[in-house]
C-alpha cells in the first residue's frame, strides 16, 4: 500500500488527525495504568494462604472474664467438639486477615534489626489441626509445650515456635531453620517446625516482604484467646457457625459472641479491592467504547467529505479493496502514532503514581499489550466507515464535476 | 439573536440524531464519572463543625527522645499526648476552653432480659468537651471539673444508646453496667456525629463511628477501661497509662481570636522549654505546634489514596470524552461549510458564526449535564454500596448539583471553541463556488 498519498491527505486535515492521535494516546495511557491496577488487585485477592480456608469457622468471644479462662476455655472446647461434623477445635488469639494486627519484629541474632513486622499467632492445643496448617519440616508442638507456655507482655513465655517458609528463607537463607533460635527484644525461641506460608493478620502493616511473615507460639488456655477455630467440611461450615454461636452464647452469657466462616472473613478483607476492580473495569470498558465511537464518527465524516475523491479513484481503476485498505492504513498510521505517544505517557503516569501512591513499577508487557488492544480497537472502529467508503459508486465522480 | 441561534442549534442537532446522542452520551459519561468522585472528595473534606471550626485548635508537643526513629508504617507518636502533658495543658487554662480525651470501646451488660451484652464506642474526656464542641443535650448535662477531680462514676449517653438500653431518652439517674462498673446517667445527648470525627485519632473509622457515651477521663483511668486510640511508647511504660513515655490522649482547645492563638502558641513553646529544662523533653521547644481544625484535617490526609486515584482516573476519562467531542463537533461544523459561507456572504460576521456554534456546543453541554447528573447519582449510589467507612456520606448537595452543570457547560463550551473557531475561518468565496 502506498503511504505517501495518505500522509499528504492527513497533512491537509491536521486538526482532526491530531485529535484522533491525542484521543488514542490518552486512552492508551489510562488503559495501561488501569489494567495494571486491576491486575495487582486481582492478584492480591488471590493471595494463597496455607490454612484450610474453606473448612474453618471462626467464633469470636469478647468480654469473657480473663481470670476464668483456664477453666472456661477447655469447657467451651469440649462443648464445641460435640457439634456434628466438627473434626477439630482449638482456641487462638487471632486469624490471618482478621485485621487485628499483633505485630513484632523477629530476627535471627539478638541485636539485629528488621523492617519486617511479623504477625504473631498464639494457638491452643490442637491448633495446627483446627487451622489446617501444613508442616514442611520438623514437628508440631507437643502436649507439654502447649501446657507449659504462657503469655506475658505480648510475647510467649514458652521456648518453641513455628515459622513460615518465607520467614525461614528470609532469616536463615540457605540453611535449615530447624533448631535455630528466633529473637525478639532479646528473648529467644527455638524453631521446631517450618509451615507453608500463612498470610499476616493485616498484610498492609507488615512492611515490604512481610506479607507471609507469620510466627506461631503454643499457648495454654489464656484470657487473650478470643477466637475459637472449628474445622469441618465446606458443606457443613455455615451450620457449624450457627450452632457454635448458640453453644457459646449459652456458655458465656456475659460476653459478646460472633461467628463467621473463614471464607467470609477473607472476602471481607478484600471487599475494598473487589469494588475497586469493578469500578476500574467499568471505566476501561466505557472509555474504550467512547474512543471507538469517536473514531467511527470522525472517519465517517472524512468518508462523506471525500465521496468525490473516492468516486474519482474508483472511476480511474481502484478496486473496492483499494479503498478499504486506504482507510485502514490511514487508521493504522494514526493508531500507531497515538499508541506510541500513549505508551510514553503511560510510563510517565506510572512513574508519578510510584512516587505518590505506593504503586509498583509496571511490567514492560503492559505497554505493548494495551498498544495492541487500541490498535485492534481502531481497526474495528474504522471497518464500518471504510466499507461505506468502498461502497461509493464510481459514477459519483461524473455527477458532481 | 440568541433565540434564533438556539433554534438553529436545535434544528442542527435534530438533523443528525446519532451524532448528537453520541456527543451528549460522551459528555454525560465524563461528567458523571468526574462528579461522582468530586462529590466523594467534597464530602470527605467537609467541615465537621461549620459554626465552631474557626475557633478550634489542636496543639502538638514533641516529647520524643532525640534518637527516636519514626517507622514508615507505624503512627507518629507525636500526634497524641502523654498523660502528664495533657493534664498540664488542661490545668493551665490558657485557652477559652480545653479538653483532653481518648476513645474507648466498652462492653455493656444490659440489665434487661433478652438483650445480649454488646460493645459500644464512646469517649473519655474532661469537662470542657461538651461546651467546646457544642454537643447538644436532650436531657441533663455533662459533668463538672469537680467530677473530673473526684473520678465520679457518671456517664452521658447518646439518644440512640439510651433508647436501646431503656426504651426512652429519659434515663437520667439510672445505672448502666460498663464492663464491671456501674455508672450513673447524668445526661442524654442528641445523636451527634461530626463528619469526620476530627477529635479521634487516626486509628478510628472517622467517617463512620459516632460516640455513644461520654464519661470522665479520670473515671475511665480509675476503672482501667481500655482505650482504642493508638498507644505509642518509646521506652518501657510497664502498663502505666500515666507514664510520661506513652502517648495516647488527644487535646483540643478553643481560642477566640488571633491574639489568643499567638499567645497559646507561645505558651506551648514556653511549656516545652520548661520541660526541656527539667530534662524531660530533648528536642527544641520550637517543635511545639498549634493547628487550626481544618488545617489539622488537611494534614491528616483523610482521603484514602484509592479515592484520589479514582478521581484522577475519572478526570482522565473526562479528558478523553472532551477530545472526542472536539473531534465530533469539528466534523459536524465543517460539514456545514456551505451553510456558513452563505451566511457569511449575506453579511454575518465571524463573531456571529462563532456565537452560533458556541450556542450549539452549550446546548450539548446542557443536555450532557442533565445526563451527567443522572449518571453521577447512579455512581454515588454504587459508592454508597461500597464497604468503606465513608460510603454512606456519598450524597450530592446543592453546591455539587450546580457544580455538575457548571462543569458540563464549561467542558462542552471549551470543547466547542476550536471547532467554532475553525468554522468561522472558512473562506466563503471558495465554498460558494462549489455550491
Amino acid at each position: 500500500m502506498e503511504i505517501r498519498p495518505i500522509l499528504a491527505s492527513l497533512r491537509k486535515h491536521r486538526i482532526p488527525a491530531a485529535l484522533i492521535v491525542l484521543e488514542i494516546a490518552l486512552a492508551c495511557a489510562v488503559l495501561c495504568n488501569a489494567v495494571f491496577m486491576i491486575g495487582q488487585r486481582v492478584a492480591s485477592i488471590h493471595w494463597s494462604n496455607a490454612i484450610d480456608e474453606q473448612g474453618i469457622a471462626v467464633i469470636t468471644v469478647n468480654g469473657a472474664d480473663p481470670k476464668l479462662a483456664a477453666s472456661e476455655i477447655p469447657r467451651n472446647l469440649v462443648a464445641l467438639r460435640g457439634i456434628a461434623g466438627v473434626t477439630a477445635v482449638a482456641a487462638a488469639t487471632s486469624m490471618p486477615l482478621d485485621q487485628n494486627p499483633a505485630l513484632s519484629p523477629f530476627v535471627a541474632k539478638p541485636d539485629a534489626n528488621t523492617t519486617v513486622n511479623t504477625s504473631v499467632y498464639f494457638i491452643g492445643s490442637d491448633g495446627e489441626r483446627a487451622m489446617g496448617l501444613r508442616l514442611l519440616q520438623g514437628r508440631w508442638f507437643n502436649a507439654g509445650e502447649y501446657a507449659g507456655s504462657g503469655f506475658k507482655n505480648f510475647s510467649s513465655t514458652g521456648h518453641v515456635a513455628l515459622v513460615t517458609q518465607s520467614d525461614a528463607n528470609r532469616l536463615w537463607p540457605g540453611q535449615s531453620a530447624l533448631g535455630k533460635t528466633l529473637y525478639s527484644n532479646a528473648t529467644g525461641w527455638t524453631v521446631v517446625g517450618v509451615v507453608a506460608d500463612v498470610l499476616a493478620q493485616d498484610p498492609k502493616f507488615s512492611g515490604p516482604g512481610g506479607m507471609y511473615s507469620s510466627v506461631f507460639f503454643p499457648l495454654q488456655p489464656d484470657g487473650v484467646m478470643g477466637d475459637y477455630m472449628l474445622r469441618s467440611t465446606p458443606q457443613d461450615r455455615e451450620r457449624v457457625v450457627r450452632e457454635a454461636v448458640q453453644v457459646l452464647g449459652k456458655l458465656q452469657p456475659g460476653a459478646v459472641v460472633e461467628g463467621k466462616t473463614y471464607a467470609g472473613m477473607r472476602s471481607d478483607y478484600f471487599a475494598d479491592s473487589n469494588s475497586m476492580v469493578w469500578m476500574l473495569v467499568l471505566v476501561c470498558v466505557v472509555m474504550l467504547a467512547v474512543t471507538a465511537f469517536g473514531i467511527v464518527g470522525l472517519t465517517s465524516f472524512w468518508v462523506q467529505q471525500r465521496r468525490r475523491q473516492i468516486g474519482i479513484r474508483r472511476a480511474v481503476g481502484a478496486t473496492r479493496g483499494h479503498i478499504l485498505s486506504y482507510f485502514r492504513t490511514e487508521n493504522f498510521l494514526l493508531s500507531t502514532t497515538g499508541t506510541l505517544i500513549g505508551v510514553m505517557l503511560a510510563f510517565g503516569i506510572n512513574l508519578y503514581l510510584m512516587e505518590h501512591y505506593e504503586m509498583n513499577r509496571m511490567p514492560w508487557y503492559y505497554l505493548p499489550g494495551s498498544a495492541i488492544a487500541l490498535w485492534l480497537l481502531g481497526q474495528l472502529a474504522v471497518f464500518g466507515p471504510a466499507r461505506r467508503a468502498a461502497a461509493v459508486p464510481p459514477v459519483v465522480a461524473t455527477r458532481s464535476v | 439573536m440568541f433565540g434564533y441561534y438556539l433554534d438553529l442549534a436545535l434544528r442542527s442537532l435534530k438533523r443528525n440524531k446519532v451524532l448528537t446522542a453520541l456527543m451528549v452520551l460522551a459528555i454525560g459519561l465524563g461528567i458523571g464519572a468526574s462528579m461522582t468522585m468530586l462529590t466523594v472528595l467534597h464530602v470527605m473534606s467537609g467541615d465537621p463543625l461549620p459554626e465552631r471550626s474557626g475557633q478550634l485548635y489542636c496543639p502538638q508537643l514533641d516529647p520524643l527522645p532525640l534518637k527516636y526513629q519514626q517507622s514508615a508504617y507505624g503512627p507518629d507518636p507525636r500526634l497524641n499526648f502523654t498523660w502528664p502533658d495533657a493534664m498540664a495543658l488542661v490545668a493551665a487554662h490558657r485557652a477559652e476552653r480545653q479538653a483532653a480525651m481518648a476513645g474507648g470501646a466498652l462492653l455493656i451488660r444490659p440489665a434487661q432480659a433478652g438483650l445480649r451484652p454488646f460493645y459500644v464506642d464512646g469517649r473519655y474526656a474532661t469537662t470542657d468537651f461538651f461546651a467546646m464542641f457544642g454537643v447538644p443535650f436532650l436531657r441533663g448535662q455533662g459533668w463538672s471539673a469537680a467530677d473530673d477531680a473526684g473520678r465520679t462514676r457518671v456517664v452521658v449517653l447518646s439518644d440512640t444508646l439510651s433508647r436501646k438500653l431503656f426504651g426512652t431518652d429519659d434515663s437520667i439517674g439510672r445505672m448502666v453496667r460498663f464492663g464491671d462498673a456501674d455508672l450513673r446517667v447524668i445526661g442524654v445527648s442528641a445523636d451527634w456525629q461530626p463528619k469526620p470525627m476530627f477529635y479521634a485519632d487516626a486509628s478510628a473509622k472517622v467517617f463512620d463511628d459516632a460516640d455513644q457515651f461520654f464519661l470522665p477521663l479520670s473515671t475511665a483511668l480509675d476503672l482501667k477501661f481500655d482505650t482504642n486510640s493508638n498507644q505509642s511508647s518509646w521506652s518501657s511504660f510497664e502498663g502505666d497509662m500515666k507514664s510520661p513515655v506513652l502517648t495516647w490522649l488527644q487535646v483540643w482547645v478553643q481560642l477566640k481570636d488571633a491574639a489568643q492563638v499567638a499567645a497559646y502558641r507561645q505558651f506551648l513553646i514556653d511549656y516545652s522549654a520548661q520541660q526541656k529544662a527539667l530534662g524531660r523533653f530533648e528536642r527544641p521547644p520550637t517543635q511545639a505546634r498549634l493547628y487550626g481544625l481544618m488545617n489539622w484535617l488537611d494534614r491528616q490526609n483523610l482521603v484514602p489514596a484509592d479515592v484520589r486515584l479514582q478521581l484522577w482516573l475519572a478526570l482522565g476519562f473526562l479528558l478523553v470524552c472532551m477530545i472526542n467531542i472536539v473531534a465530533l463537533l469539528l466534523a459536524k461544523f465543517l460539514r456545514r461549510s456551505g451553510e456558513v459561507s452563505v451566511r457569511r456572504a449575506l453579511g454575518a460576521r465571524r463573531r456571529d458564526i462563532f456565537l452560533q456554534f458556541g450556542i450549539e456546543s452549550a446546548v450539548i453541554g446542557l443536555a450532557g449535564g442533565v445526563l451527567g447528573l443522572a449518571i453521577a447519582q447512579l455512581g454515588l449510589w454504587s459508592v454508597r454500596h461500597r464497604p468503606d467507612d465513608y460510603a454512606h456520606l456519598a450524597q450530592m448537595d446543592v453546591s455539587m448539583l450546580i457544580g455538575t452543570f457548571v462543569l458540563a457547560m464549561l467542558a462542552s463550551v471549551l470543547a466547542g471553541l476550536l471547532p467554532a473557531w475553525r468554522a468561522c475561518r472558512i473562506a466563503p468565496a471558495l465554498q460558494l463556488k462549489t455550491l
